[in-house]
């Protein structure tokens, strides 16, 4: 297994951790990760990060939902078994449709929602019983942590990252996972 | 200041008098004596190719119940009859038409005004940080809701006194006398009454727009730390609230639901609110983007027009939503009394009434969902061009099959008719932007509002 040391700096307010990143950014560091207690808007952004393609996503689900719905309606309803029920016209799809919208409606929802939470969670590697990632327990609370991998340049990133006030600067010996 | 751009302005007028003229045309050529119309219905009959005399007579007589109840009998008497009745039925229907041009033009430009009026207050009401730069553009619309309500309730009165009861059946004695529905709804649907209700309904609304105006823009020249314009804005918008809300409805069954008296449906005056709603807010993002091109809105940002955006998309599946509601709650039960609404309108309007639906509901979905094309000006004012042709068809199809039924088209009198309201519509509501500056820089939400970003 190979280690690699990376730096952890901590910051106590979110204007500062953004600023901080512009800073960071600007002297073109890279990144490794960014821990937050919250969401700190415009983070994203300064860090450069691709915007996400999870609606994408969403729209291509809901577009399955919707198909699954017509043709099980339409097998189901019209082909198998076009009874009588009430009157409605089992003719043709069209022709009946407007009693199968509320469930084209629901199953195009549920499509689109409960496969873009799963891809969420898939794409995010979130599950019940997975270890949890966090460098530094702080981090959930009132802490931000930037961290940054260190290649012979240790001194010069100290410094920088004192100077864009961190609180607390510290080299861990990082074992890679893979 | 916005200064009305003269090329504007001819425009308008143009407008005006283009739509005039049409207007004037239709009146002319609607009058169609009862020879006229055997002899055009027998050209009709023997071009339609085995749709004979006879089968239109049948389609004439159970289409409309509302016009007609004759008890028909076998005996050839009354087969004369039954003639002269088809033909003077026809007769009437194209003598509506310019009526109902106008009346269906003057509403949808009306409706407009009055939707921009509801969201206006409504941003007043829920204290919306990031609308204030686009308050004046929504109180230069809504100059138009008191000459726009005054010429909707002038051509409906008229059309039941100047008129041959062109649009309200209610309105002629004859009918009345011969239909016990109509005589039930007597204590509610009587003219007097009816003019009264309008005016109220008038009268309210233009109050509150008086107001509101008047303490905006006393607003931008009050102190700085005075607000009390401000929070009597904020009263009078809460109160417009609750009276809009039931005058709006009530307005809906009388100024469109009584074309058909005998029908009636408890959603119709949400459907009506939603399709004035999307209209309005689809009109303040046209008018934005246009004063924007024109450099008169420096203040509004791609986020403000990616709000109103939001909120054409939001309200055209409103819109939708209500509309598939009032028809599918209809078509399932298939209660003959109030199916026969939705009967004409799928044999007689079958592509404006399905084809709206992909107008108003279909196309702003698609186009609308994704968050980048909401930015985009010209994406705008495209979806916006079809929205408010979705909508004005929706106002087609709630009017025409009541008073023309199978008569209709959009030609000279309809397009006329739009054109003329469309340039009066310019014309004051671009007339009133030029009356006070375009930043409501009073407004304490203003910084915020300026600063937004989305």
């Amino acid at each position: 297994m190979e280690t690699s040391k990376v730096i952890h700096a901590f910051y106590t307010d979110d204007d500062v951790l953004m600023s901080a990143v512009k800073r960071v950014k600007a002297e073109k560091y890279h990144i490794e990760e960014v821990f937050t207690p919250f969401p700190v808007h415009g983070l994203d952004k300064a860090m450069g990060l691709e915007p996400t393609r999870l609606a994408i996503t969403s729209f291509i689900y809901g577009c399955i939902g919707l198909v699954v719905s017509i043709v099980m309606m339409n097998y189901i309803m019209i082909e198998d078994w076009p009874q009588d029920i009430g009157g409605k016209p089992s003719f043709s799809y069209i022709e009946n449709m407007p009693a199968f919208i509320p469930i084209m409606f629901e199953l195009t929802v549920f499509f689109a929602a409960h496969l873009m939470v799963i891809t969420f969670y898939l794409r995010s590697r979130l599950w019940p019983f997975k270890t949890a990632e966090n460098p530094d327990v702080r981090t959930t609370d009132d802490h931000f942590l930037m961290e940054i991998a260190i290649h012979n340049n240790q001194f010069e990133l100290e410094n920088l990252l004192k100077e864009t006030g961190a609180v607390e600067i510290n080299i861990v010996e990082k074992v890679e996972a893979h | 200041m916005y200064t009305f751009s003269n090329r504007l302005k001819t425009f308008s007028i143009a407008l005006i008098i283009i739509g005039a003229l049409g207007v004037v045309y239709g009146f002319m050529t609607s009058h169609k004596s009862f020879e006229d119309v055997e002899t055009m219905l027998a050209t009709e009959a023997s071009h339609g190719g085995g749709h004979g005399e006879e089968a239109s007579h049948d389609v004439a007589t159970t289409h409309d119940m509302t016009a007609e109840n004759a008890a028909l009998t076998e005996t050839g008497e009354a087969h004369v009859d039954e003639h002269k009745e088809h033909v003077e039925h026809v007769q009437h229907q194209l003598a509506n038409r310019p009526w109902s041009a106008i009346y269906v033009a003057a509403f949808f430009f009306f409706m407009i005004a009055l939707g921009v009026l509801a969201f206006y207050a409504i941003q007043f009401a829920s204290q919306a940080g990031w609308s204030p730069v686009l308050f004046r553009v929504m109180e230069g619309i809504t100059a138009y809701v008191l000459p726009g309500g005054l010429i909707v309730l002038g051509i409906a009165v008229a059309s039941g006194t100047i008129g041959h009861y062109n649009l309200f059946v209610w309105m002629d004695p004859e009918v009345v006398a011969n239909d016990k529905l109509i005589q039930n709804k007597e204590s509610y649907l009587n003219l007097p009454w009816f003019i009264i209700r309008g005016l109220i309904f008038i009268a309210g609304w233009s109050l509150y727009r008086h107001f509101a105006r008047k303490f905006s823009i006393a607003q931008d020249n009050a102190d700085i730390n005075d607000n009390r314009n401000f929070k009597k804005s904020f009263r009078i918008a809460a109160a417009f609230l609750v009276f809009y809300i039931y005058t709006e409805s009530i307005m809906s069954w009388d100024w469109i639901m009584s074309v058909d008296p005998h029908w009636f449906s408890t959603l119709f005056g949400w459907y009506v609110f939603s399709s004035m709603f999307v209209s309005g807010i689809t009109v303040i993002a046209l008018i934005s983007v246009y004063l924007k091109s024109r450099g008169f809105l420096t203040f509004v940002n791609d986020s403000h027009i990616h709000d109103l955006a939001k909120f054409m998309f939001g309200m055209s599946i409103f819109w939708a939503y209500l509309w598939f509601s009032q028809f599918m709650l209809i078509w399932y039960s298939n209660i003959p009394e109030e199916v026969t609404y939705f009967v004409t309108r799928f044999q007689d309007y079958q592509l404006p009434f399905l084809g709206m639906v992909v107008l108003n509901f279909v196309f702003p979905f698609l186009l609308l969902m994704n968050s980048d094309y909401k930015r985009l000006p010209w994406f705008i004012i495209m979806a916006g061009l079809v929205v408010l042709g979705g909508h004005y068809i929706d106002v087609f199809v709630m009017i025409m099959p009541a008073t023309v039924g199978d008569r209709w088209f959009i030609g000279i009198p309809e397009i006329g008719a739009i054109l003329l309201f469309a340039g009066l519509f310019i014309m004051v509501v671009f007339t009133s932007l030029t009356k006070a500056p375009l930043l409501a820089k009073g407004n304490p939400f203003i910084k915020e509002s300026e600063d937004f970003h989305y």
